[in-house]
């Protein structure tokens, strides 16, 4: 179980007083939440088996408004949990007792769109995918695409610089920024960026970028928007094993082919997927992959009738190029379903997300394999094959006191094994508290001091989404004996 | 100039040379092979501290798009190998010849610490975007890792994005691991003969509007006394190149005379100029800047730079990063700096002799609240000021 810091006894005297103070910073019917009814909505994120009502929570209308929370609560030493849209996979928005949570959600305007510079302006509280329907009339899209981009919020996106199936080609959240709007700990609205590239001077766009929240609040972001390519179309390839599979993927980058998009799915994955969708996937195969261009109708023959060529060189079970739009619809639903058809099977699930050197996956598959069987559950791989990015979903059952405790050692050691042969905790979900305690497994004490120091020049009293990214062994700020918070399947 | 060098031949050694001139509170002047000394503000050592004997990849993953290399391998060494294996350097950074009249070649990690980046940061991003993972050494003397060798990493706070383009200022870069692409097959580029700087800008932007992937958007301003040349970039397989830039010669040429340059190595050489900033046409004695704005401001930059007797010009990026090199005065500059303020952009003073360039603030000073943050930030890494003290800003 992940601990949480003890609440300040202080701050939770003074409730009333917060509150009151909240209200006169968000003033207006809707600004501020405290009744214990309607906190519930806010106590969990998309890590779900995490759950803590927070003090109160603020939903402020402008950075203006952002700022005069961020002024209360740093004058009294109330802890902030920054929250877009609560989509968050590694507990990124987990409230803690003596917190309030800053809501953007109210922040939902899109302020400037601008085709000739190929940018918009739009609050931390618009949705990913809101910001591609803006422009997509002209053609233009706002290229990183996670699955939840439906729901999830460009602020959250930023804070974990968030990926998605297309990354691969048009890069992650911090590819395609250009500017941020953000209040400091103390309450004070700055600027990074702007409407140009390259601002010069220290990268505080960069570093800002995936944060998750340790430095300052973000209320206004300015990306980048670009073109659509003419047309995309998909082909599907199914090997006799994973090994395969890898070998087919390095030959394809190998052949300088760069595919918009590359996904593998392992034989548990392909048979849920296929069960849920109807996809057409073939069963008999241990291993899939979708594989994505861009260009003409003219380019997409060429490149994937390249792509098929290396395929056949890999005795192939199965190889399909979409002719038609349709056809490409329907090779992605079964992956695009992947979330849904894993629930179906088992409705607890854990989503992991590792990264691996490419070259490493039929290895790590493999002992994937073999603690699957050491565990007693069952597994589905999702992987992003050109970038490495791994996704396993580890099913539990939530009715069984023990399950959720094996689940996640079973997580833990995928991502120690990920480290162990030369990848990282995280691809794209952000450390939140779910991989907060493995830190110490990617980097040295002296390392993780560093990251600290910088967090500290930022928030030197650790009240910005405390508890999350950082061990709280030692670290003064966050409370000598931590307390932990009950699973609820635990329980 | 620096005195004594210092050029260890392994990052244990570096990580001492630093925990000495941090114990002796001696400032240190921190660089590869030198070559953009005069680069920003002089920095005020006594002792130079060479990344130039830490030499070498030592990790080429062409199937991974991954590349490792101690943080003094000359750039040519770096390309060479990707070379052979049909990949390259995404952001295209300049050479310092042209633009510094440096001998040797620069270094990965000088290229790195300064964030510098060529035409297809439009279409590719920066050199940062492609930083994985450093090995990099504080103002105190200790080794820290950040990042890692694979595409996809959000694990703990990006410092590969803080480093990259800190100068020195905030730790010396020992290692760097690279994202690398397949080079494209084919180059060619669409030339458009425009009727003024607004055209030409309007016609970039269209281009890369345009579903045809420009990779490169430059406007020559005077080309040869026959008015401003705006140049759009297509790379990648030959049937792709050969397609895309017919398409967009086609639709761009009511905005100009439109020109197609088909030939590979003419295309390549092209751009190679535009990359150096050889179309500025700067002299041995002008002071050099950059100041990126929205591309449409473009053409506002040059007017008001004009106005104060600054005629040499050069866009890249859409018409977003401006060139500009004159006579190297406070005057100058603070029209350029005045210019890149009204314009909401950033102005960087690229080259320039000491005298003025010790003179001025050479980058915008940080936004309010990020100037209490910046001391912070440089104390936690660099507590005892030895790293390029005043390459950046006076003082700090």
């Amino acid at each position: 179980m992940i601990r949480l810091p003890d609440p300040k006894p202080e701050v939770l005297a003074r409730r009333e007083e917060i509150v009151s103070a909240l209200r006169r910073a968000v003033p207006g019917e809707g600004g501020v939440i405290s009744e214990p009814l309607r906190l519930k909505p806010y106590e969990t994120d998309g890590l779900s088996a995490y759950r803590q009502p927070p003090l109160a929570v603020a939903l402020p209308a402008s950075t203006e408004e952002v700022a005069a929370v961020l002024r209360v609560c740093h004058s009294i030493g109330v802890r902030v949990v920054p929250r877009g849209a609560g989509t968050s996979l590694s507990g990124g928005a987990l409230p803690l007792e003596d917190a309030v949570v800053v809501g953007l959600m109210r922040m939902n305007r899109v302020l400037e769109v601008d085709f000739d510079d190929r940018l918009a302006v739009v609050e931390a509280g618009v949705t990913n995918l809101a910001i591609t329907r803006e422009v997509e009339g002209e053609g233009f899209f706002y290229a990183p695409d996670p699955s939840s981009q439906l729901a999830c919020m460009i602020g959250g996106n930023v804070n974990m610089n968030s990926g998605g199936a297309h990354c691969l080609k048009y890069g992650v959240t911090a590819n395609n920024l250009l500017g941020l709007k953000a209040v400091t700990v103390e309450g004070e609205v700055f600027e990074v960026g702007g409407k140009h590239l390259d601002a010069a001077g220290y990268d505080w766009l960069g570093l800002l970028t995936g944060s998750e929240g340790q430095l300052a609040v973000i209320t206004e972001v300015t990306v980048r928007i670009l073109r659509g390519p003419e047309g995309a179309r998909a082909m599907l390839a199914a090997f006799k094993s994973n090994e395969i599979a890898g070998q087919a993927v390095d030959a394809i980058i190998g052949s300088g082919i760069i595919p918009v998009a590359l996904e593998f799915m392992d034989r548990p994955a392909i048979h849920a997927c296929e069960a849920f969708a109807n996809a057409g996937y073939p069963l008999d195969a241990e291993a899939m992959l979708i594989i994505e261009v861009e260009g003409s109708v003219a380019e997409q023959d060429m490149l994937l009738g390249r792509i098929k060529e290396i395929c056949e060189r890999f005795d192939p079970i199965s190889l399909k190029v979409a002719e038609t739009a349709e056809q490409s619809l329907a090779i992605w639903k079964g992956r695009k379903g992947a979330f849904g058809a894993v629930g179906r099977i088992s409705p607890d699930y854990l989503c992991m997300d590792g990264t691996i050197p490419t070259g490493e996956l039929p290895h790590v598959l493999r002992r994937i394999g073999e603690m699957s069987a050491e565990y007693g559950l069952q597994v589905a791989n999702i992987f992003h094959a050109g970038d490495g990015n791994l996704h396993p979903l580890i099913m539990f059952d939530a009715n069984d006191p023990t399950s959720f405790g094996k689940a996640e050692a079973f997580g833990a050691d995928i991502l120690k094994l990920c480290v162990e042969v030369g990848g990282c905790l995280t691809g794209e979900h952000g450390v939140g508290v779910e991989k907060r305690d493995l830190m110490g497994v990617q980097f040295t004490a002296g390392e993780l001091g560093i990251q600290r120091a910088v967090k500290s020049a930022f928030d030197p009293g650790w009240l910005l989404n405390p508890a999350k990214v950082f061990p709280l062994e030692g670290n003064a700020a966050l409370g000598p004996a931590p307390a932990s918070v009950p699973h609820p399947a635990a329980a | 100039m620096s005195g004594a060098t210092v050029a260890p031949a392994s990052e244990e050694e570096l990580a001492e040379a630093v925990a000495d001139a941090a114990r002796n509170g001696q400032p240190l002047t921190v660089e590869g092979n030198g070559t953009k000394r005069a680069m920003l503000r002089p920095v005020q050592a006594a002792r130079t501290l060479s990344t130039r004997n830490l030499t070498g990849i030592t990790l080429y993953k062409p199937q991974e798009l991954i590349l490792s290399a101690r943080a003094g391998t000359p750039l040519p060494e770096i390309e060479a190998a990707l070379a052979e294996r049909g990949q390259h350097i995404i952001a295209e950074p300049p050479e310092p010849g042209p633009l510094f009249g440096a001998r040797e070649p620069a270094t990965l990690g000088g290229v790195v610490a300064t964030n510098l980046s060529g035409p297809r940061r439009i279409s590719a991003g920066a050199m940062r975007d492609h930083v994985m993972g450093i090995r990099a050494v504080t103002g105190t003397g200790e080794v820290f890792r950040n990042g890692g060798r694979v595409l996809k990493n959000v694990t703990g706070l990006d410092l590969c994005k803080l480093l990259s383009g800190s100068h020195g200022t905030l730790g010396v870069l020992t290692e760097v691991t690279l994202k690398v692409l397949p080079a494209p097959e084919r180059s060619a580029t669409v030339a458009l003969r425009v009727l003024d700087l607004p055209a030409g800008v309007r016609a970039l932007s269209a281009g890369l509007g345009s579903p045809y992937g420009v990779s490169g958007a430059a406007l020559v301003p005077d080309d040869g006394g026959r008015g401003p040349l705006a140049l759009l970039r297509i790379e990648d397989f030959a049937e792709s190149v050969a397609y895309r830039a017919g398409r967009l010669r086609d639709e761009l040429a009511g905005m100009g005379e439109a020109s197609l340059v088909a030939d590979v190595d003419e295309s390549r050489g092209l751009w190679r100029r535009v990359r150096d900033a050889e179309p500025l046409g700067a002299e041995p004695g002008d002071a050099v800047w950059r100041v990126s704005v929205r591309p449409t401001a473009g053409p506002a930059v040059a007017r008001a730079v004009r106005a104060a007797g600054l005629a040499r010009l050069l866009f890249d990026w859409g018409g977003g990063l401006v060139w500009i090199a004159g006579p190297p005065t406070a005057e100058a500059h603070a029209a350029v700096v005045a210019a890149a303020r009204t314009e909401g952009g950033a102005f960087t003073l690229f080259r320039a002799p000491d005298s003025l360039r010790a003179a001025v603030s050479v980058l915008p000073e940080e936004p309010g609240p990020l100037a209490a943050i910046v001391r912070r930030v440089k104390a936690a890494l660099d507590p005892a000021g030895v790293l390029n003290p005043g390459r950046m800003r006076a003082g700090a």
